[in-house]
C-alpha cells in the first residue's frame, strides 16, 4: 500500500472541487473494494476523499412514486428498508445474494455501482492484465476464466462486472444521479457500465470529476413476478458465476411487460430491451422463456473454462422466469 | 482410573482468555524496540535475479535495512544445516541463499522498518530484474517424469492382483484427481525475534505445532546449542499442518534481529500464506475386481504426488487400500512428479483424506456395478486383521460405526427416499469409511505439585485450538484427585519437558499419556511421604490401592491424608516430578488405527448443478474420548473441511507463470457457515489398552477423512454423474 492522503467532505460541492483539482483522487465509501485494492497496489491514489459523510444517506420516496436511495447508504440498510423490501422485492433479493452480512453492512450503494471486477489477473499486479494497465495484455485469455465472461467481450479483455445489485438495479431501469463539476446529470443504469472494447481500463461512464449522489428507483415497482436467481460455487460470499433478475407484468398469463437482466456474463448488466419488447402480448410460458434465452444468450461466447456458461445462463434465465410467472 | 473429568464434556481452560484477547499469540508480544519485517516474494517460478534495485525503499524515512541474496551474512549462507525435524529427502529451502528462484512466491527480500506500515510501503519500491526460465507446475502435464527417487516404500504387494483383476467378474478402472489445497489458518504465520548478543541466544516468539522444530531448525542455520534457542508459542490460531515446518517468516526474523540487534516480527500476509507448503495435487488411478457375490478379489492403486524440485515430500496415500479390506490379491504404486512449487506439507490426514478419497469413491463405484449396496459391499469385505502388516488390531469398532451412523442416518431408507424435490432438486445419498493411524510418540511432562495444592504440569506440546490445555488439565485432574481450577497446564516453551510436534493426532495418546504417567509418579512419592511422614503401618499398601480424590490420598485402610498437610508436615514447599514416556514394546505387535463412517445426503439441483450437503453423519471410533466437547468439535471443523474439500478447495496455479491467482479467502473457496447445515457426530464406544496407557486415539484427522467421498458418491446417487476429479464444481455436472 503506498502513502496517501485523507480527507473528509460534508459537502459535495469541495468533494467534487477536490476531485477535480487533486491528482489522483478516489472517493472512498465503504471502502470493501477498494482498500483490497490498494493493498494489493492495484489502486494507488494520492488523495481518498471519504464521502460518507455528505448528505445521501437516506431513503425516500420520490414524488412520482418512485423511491429514491442514497448513494452512502450501505447495501444491508437497503435491502432491508421496508419500501425497499415491499416495494421492490427483486433489488433487497439481489443485495442479500451478494457479498456476506459484513461486507453489506460496510459496502454503499454508490460503491456497489464502482466495485471492480473479480478477474484473478486484474488483483495480481506481476501479471498482464489491459485493464490495470493498458497495453500490457490479457492473462485470462489462455488463463484462468471459468468466471469471466461470455457477452460483450473484446480482444483486450473479458473481465465480468461481479455486482448482484446492479443486476436488479438493470431490471428495474434504475437512473443513477450524479453529481460533477458541471451540476448534476442522470445515468440510465444500462448506460452507465461500459463494454470493454478497446478501453477495458474504464469500467463506466462515470467522468472523473463526478460523484454518485443517488440511485433511483421508477415508480414500476414489479413486486408480483420477480425473481433473482444466482449460480454460485458456494452457498454465500462467492461471486456469481450467472444470475438472472427477472421480473414481468402478466394479466392472465400475458406478458404485458417483461425484463431479464443477467450478471456474471458480461462487464456490465446484460440486458436487451429490443429483445424483451417481442415478446410482449405474448404468452408467459415455457416455449416463449425458450425463445428469449435463446435470442439474449445470442452471439455468446466461451475462451474456455468458461464455455459451461452458455448453457448455465440458458438454464437460469428459464428457471427465473419460471420462478417469476408462478411467484 | 478414577474419571471426575475424563470422559466428561468440559469448557476450554482458555476459553475466557481467548474469547476476551486475553490469550497473547506469537505476533502480539511486544518487546522495547520491536522492528517490522515485511517480506518480497518473486513473480516468477524458475530462473535467476539479475539485479534488485532497493535503492528508492531504503530512502524512505524509517527503513532499517533491506536484506537480500546479496547481503546475507556470510555465517548464516556457509551453515549447512537447514533441515528440521520433518525435511523430506533432498534439499532444505534455503531463503536468500543465492540468486535462483525455484518457485512463484519464494521470498527474496526482507524490508525491516519502524512500522509494518513503512516496511510494507517500502517492499513495495523493491524493483527486481529477472532472468526468467520456463515453469512447470501441472503434474497431468509432467506423469511422463513421475519418479520412485526418494520415495519411500509402500505397503508389499500381495497376491497376483493384476491376474486376479484379469479374471475378476466385476472391474472398474478408474482415475481420481484432486487439486492443491491450502491449510489457511485463521493466524497468519509470523515469528518475533530477540537476540542477546551478551549471551549469543535467541528469544523467539513463533506460530508453530511444534517449538522444537523450530529451535532445531535455527540451532542448525546459527550454529547454536539448544540452551541458546528459547522458542515460545503459547497459542495458535490453527495450524492444520501448516505449522509442522518452520517457514521463511522465522528464519527472516531470527537473522534481521541478530543483524540489527533488534527485535524483529515478521508476519505473513493472507497471500503469503499461500507462498509455502500445501496438500499437494495428486492424480490417483484404481483398479478393482470383485466376485459377483461382491467378494473383493483385486486392488491395483497407484498414486502420483506433486513435490517441489528440491524436496521429494511423500505422504501415504495407496497403503490404506491394502489394508482397510479383505483382499488377497493388492498392488501399490506411489510415484512423485516434481514441478516447480514449493515443497507440499501435510494437512490434515495427510495422505488419507487424499487416499481414502479415491478408495472410498472406487468402493462404491465396485459396489453399485455389483449391485450391492455400498454399506453391504464394505461389510462383505471387512477385515480383520491388517493384511498390509499381517498384524490383529489393537481395537477396530468400524462396524459398530456401520451399524451407529446407517441407523442414525437413515442408511436403508436410501431406496425409498424421495428421489426429487421440490421438482428440480435431486437427493442422493452416500457413504465411505474413514481411517487415521493412531500413533503414540515419545513424550515428556513434568509436574509439581506446591503445599497450597496448586498442580502445575508441562510439556513442550502446542495447543493448535484443539484443545491441548484443556484435556491435559482433566488427565492430570483425574490421575492425582486435584480439582481442574487448581491445575495449570503449561506448553509451548522450548524449556519445558520436549514433546512431540503437534501433528498425526498424537499428541493425546503421547503427551496425555505422559502427563498420566508423570502424575502417577507424583502420586508415588506422595504416598512414600505419607509412610514416612503420617504412619509407618501405610508400609504395606502398594501404590495401586490408594486412590486420589479432592486434593486427598485414600488409603485401603480407610485412612484420609490431604495432600497439602502431608507437604506441610513433610515440611516441603512442594514436590516434582519429570519422566519420558516412549510407548510399550507390546505395541508393536497390533496395528492401531481410528475408524469412522460417513454418511451424507446431497441435494443437487437438476438444471442448475448447484449441490448443497443437508445432513451429515459421523460415527468414529477413535479409543476412549477424553473431551466429548473438544472431541465433536474437531470432528465438526473435520466435516466442514472435508465438506469444502468435495465441492469447492482449489489452489489454481496458472502453468504459464507457476503463480497461484486465488491467493486469497475471497476465491481459494472453503467452505462457509452457510455450506454447513445439520452435523452430527456420534461417538463410538471402544475400549483399547493397547494403543496406549489412556486408551485413546486421537481425533485431529479422521474427521476429515471420508467425507469428500461420502459427498461424491452421494453426489452420483442423486445425479447418476461419477466426478472423479475434485472439486466438484457446478460445471462439471451440467449436461
Amino acid at each position: 500500500m503506498n502513502d496517501f492522503n485523507y480527507s473528509r467532505f460534508v459537502d459535495i460541492g469541495q468533494a467534487v472541487d477536490d476531485l477535480t483539482k487533486k491528482n489522483y483522487a478516489k472517493p472512498i465509501a465503504g471502502g470493501t473494494n477498494l482498500l483490497d485494492l490498494m493493498k494489493y497496489r492495484v489502486e494507488n491514489p494520492h488523495y481518498l476523499l471519504d464521502v460518507n459523510r455528505l448528505p445521501y444517506r437516506e431513503i425516500v420516496e420520490a414524488s412520482n412514486g418512485g423511491l429514491r436511495l442514497g448513494a452512502m447508504v450501505t447495501n444491508a440498510d437497503t435491502a432491508y428498508h421496508s419500501l425497499v423490501e415491499k416495494n421492490y422485492p427483486l433489488l433487497s433479493k439481489a443485495i442479500l445474494s451478494g457479498a456476506s452480512a459484513q461486507l453489506r453492512n460496510a459496502a454503499t450503494n454508490g460503491g456497489n455501482l464502482m466495485q471492480r471486477t473479480r478477474c484473478y489477473y486484474f488483483y495480481d499486479t506481476a501479471t498482464p492484465c489491459n485493464k490495470r494497465e493498458p497495453g500490457s495484455g490479457c492473462s485470462a485469455f489462455g488463463g484462468f476464466n471459468r468466471i469471466h465472461a461470455i457477452l460483450g467481450t473484446s480482444d483486450t479483455c473479458i473481465a465480468t462486472h461481479p455486482s448482484d445489485m446492479c443486476v436488479a438495479l438493470a431490471a428495474l431501469d434504475a437512473e443513477i444521479v450524479v453529481q460533477g463539476g458541471e451540476g448534476e446529470r442522470r445515468i440510465p443504469i444500462l448506460e452507465f457500465h461500459r463494454l470493454p472494447g478497446d478501453t477495458p481500463q474504464k469500467d463506466n461512464h462515470l467522468k472523473s470529476n463526478e460523484i454518485i449522489t443517488f440511485i433511483d428507483l421508477p415508480a414500476e415497482t414489479y413486486n408480483q413476478n420477480f425473481a433473482y436467481i444466482k449460480v454460485r460455487d458456494r452457498p454465500s460470499y462467492a461471486f456469481a458465476l450467472v444470475s438472472v433478475a427477472a421480473a414481468m407484468k402478466l394479466t392472465d398469463n400475458r406478458i404485458e411487460n417483461i425484463r431479464v437482466a443477467l450478471g456474471g456474463v458480461s462487464h456490465k448488466p446484460w440486458r436487451l430491451p429490443q429483445v424483451e419488447e417481442k415478446f410482449v402480448g405474448k404468452e408467459a410460458n415455457n416455449e416463449n422463456f425458450e425463445q428469449l434465452a435463446e435470442e439474449l444468450l445470442d452471439g455468446a461466447q466461451g475462451f474456455g473454462d468458461n464455455d459451461f456458461k452458455i448453457k448455465l445462463a440458458h438454464k437460469t434465465i428459464i428457471r427465473a422466469l419460471n420462478e417469476a410467472r408462478t411467484l | 482410573m478414577d474419571t471426575a473429568y475424563i470422559g466428561k464434556s468440559r469448557k476450554r481452560v482458555d476459553g475466557v482468555k481467548k474469547v476476551t484477547g486475553s490469550a497473547t499469540y506469537a505476533g502480539e508480544f511486544k518487546p522495547e524496540g520491536l522492528v517490522h519485517g515485511y517480506v518480497v516474494n518473486s513473480t516468477i517460478a524458475n530462473g535467476k535475479i539479475v539485479a534488485i534495485h532497493t535503492g528508492k525503499a531504503k530512502m524512505i524515512d524509517g527503513v532499517l535495512d533491506i536484506f537480500t541474496h546479496e547481503n546475507l551474512p556470510d555465517d548464516v549462507r556457509q551453515n549447512v544445516d537447514y533441515t528440521d525435524p520433518l525435511s523430506p529427502p533432498g534439499h532444505p529451502f534455503r531463503p536468500l541463499y543465492n540468486d535462483q528462484v525455484l518457485y512463484n512466491g519464494q521470498p527474496i527480500a526482507l524490508v525491516v522498518a519502524e512500522s509494518f506500515e513503512l516496511a510494507r510501503y517500502a517492499a513495495g519500491l523493491v524493483e527486481v530484474e529477472y532472468l526468467a526460465e520456463e515453469c512447470t507446475t501441472d503434474i497431468k502435464k509432467n506423469m511422463g517424469n513421475a519418479t520412485t527417487e526418494g520415495v519411500e516404500d509402500t505397503a508389499p504387494d500381495r497376491g497376483n492382483a493384476e491376474l486376479s483383476y484379469a479374471n475378476a467378474a466385476v472391474k472398474i478402472d478408474v482415475e481420481y484427481s484432486q487439486p492443491r489445497h491450502y491449510h489457511n489458518p485463521m493466524e497468519p504465520h509470523v515469528s518475533i525475534a530477540e537476540w542477546n548478543a551478551k549471551t549469543q541466544s535467541f528469544k523467539i516468539y513463533d506460530k508453530v505445532q511444534g517449538v522444537n522444530s523450530s529451535q532445531e531448525y535455527i540451532c542448525g542455520i546459527f550454529n547454536l546449542d539448544t540452551e541458546n534457542v528459547q522458542i515460545l508459542s503459547p497459542y495458535v490460531g490453527g495450524g492444520f499442518g501448516s505449522g509442522l515446518r518452520p517457514q521463511y517468516q522465522l528464519f527472516l526474523a531470527a537473522m534481521a534481529a541478530r543483524e540489527l540487534q533488534r527485535p524483529v516480527k515478521v508476519s505473513l500476509t493472507r497471500r503469503q500464506m499461500f507462498s509455502f507448503g500445501h496438500r499437494p495435487a495428486c492424480i490417483q488411478q484404481l483398479q478393482m475386481g470383485a466376485s459377483k457375490e461382491g467378494k473383493l478379489k483385486s486392488i491395483i492403486h497407484k498414486a502420483y504426488g506433486e513435490t517441489s524440485k528440491f524436496e521429494k515430500y511423500n505422504e501415504t496415500i495407496v497403503d490404506w487400500s491394502g489394508m482397510m479390506y479383505q483382499c488377497d490379491n493388492v498392488k501399490l504404486e506411489y510415484r512423485l512428479i516434481p514441478v516447480n512449487v514449493y515443497t507440499p506439507m501435510d494437512m490434515r490426514a495427510p495422505g488419507g483424506a487424499t487416499g481414502m478419497f479415491a478408495l472410498e469413491c472406487a468402493m462404491d463405484e465396485l459396489a453399485i456395478k455389483a449391485n450391492i449396496d455400498p454399506l453391504e459391499f464394505r461389510l462383505l469385505n471387512y477385515a480383520d486383521k491388517d493384511q498390509n502388516e499381517d498384524k490383529p488390531f489393537s481395537s477396530k469398532e468400524l462396524r459398530e460405526c456401520y451399524r451407529q451412523a446407517a441407523s442414525h442416518f437413515g442408511w436403508y431408507n436410501r431406496h425409498t427416499k424421495t428421489q426429487i424435490k421440490d421438482d428440480s432438486i435431486l437427493v442422493g445419498y452416500g457413504m465411505a469409511t474413514g481411517c487415521w493411524e493412531a500413533m503414540q510418540q515419545k513424550s515428556s511432562a513434568k509436574a509439581v505439585l506446591t503445599s497450597s495444592g496448586k498442580l502445575v504440569v508441562s510439556s513442550s506440546t502446542a495447543d493448535i485450538g484443539t484443545g491441548t490445555y484443556t484435556v491435559m488439565s482433566q488427565i492430570a485432574g483425574d490421575t492425582l484427585g486435584i480439582a481442574m481450577e487448581e491445575i495449570t497446564f503449561q506448553l509451548g516453551d522450548t524449556s519445558l519437558p520436549k514433546a512431540p510436534i503437534e501433528g498425526g493426532s498424537w499428541t493425546v495418546s503421547s503427551v496425555g499419556s505422559a502427563v498420566k504417567a508423570v502424575c502417577n509418579h507424583l502420586k508415588k512419592q506422595l504416598i512414600d511421604l505419607a509412610k514416612v511422614n503420617v504412619d509407618e503401618d501405610l508400609d504395606h499398601v502398594n501404590y495401586d490401592e490408594v486412590s486420589c480424590t479432592d486434593g486427598t490420598l485414600l488409603f485401603p485402610n480407610g485412612t484420609l491424608i490431604n495432600m497439602s498437610t502431608l507437604l506441610l508436615t513433610a515440611g516441603l514447599d512442594s514436590i516434582e516430578a519429570e519422566n519420558a514416556l516412549e510407548p510399550e514394546v507390546r505395541q508393536e505387535q497390533y496395528s492401531s488405527y481410528a475408524h469412522s463412517c460417513v454418511m451424507v445426503e446431497v441435494h443437487v439441483d437438476k438444471d442448475l448443478g448447484m449441490i448443497t450437503v443437508p445432513r451429515v453423519t459421523s460415527a468414529i471410533a477413535g479409543g476412549r474420548i477424553i473431551n466429548p466437547k473438544t472431541a465433536e468439535s474437531q470432528i465438526l471443523g473435520a466435516i466442514t473441511w472435508g465438506i469444502g474439500m468435495a465441492l469447492e478447495e482449489e489452489g489454481m496455479i496458472d502453468d504459464r507463470s507457476g503463480r497461484i491467482m486465488n491467493a486469497n479467502l475471497a476465491e481459494y473457496h472453503m467452505a462457509v457457515h452457510a455450506d454447513v447445515q445439520q452435523l452430527n457426530v456420534l461417538f463410538v464406544e471402544e475400549h483399547d489398552d493397547i494403543v496406549n496407557p489412556l486408551g485413546a486415539k486421537g481425533l485431529g484427522e479422521i474427521g476429515i477423512v471420508g467425507v469428500a467421498s461420502a459427498i461424491a458418491n452421494a453426489v452420483f446417487d442423486a445425479s447418476g454423474k461419477r466426478v472423479r476429479n475434485l472439486p466438484i464444481t457446478l460445471d462439471k455436472l451440467l449436461e
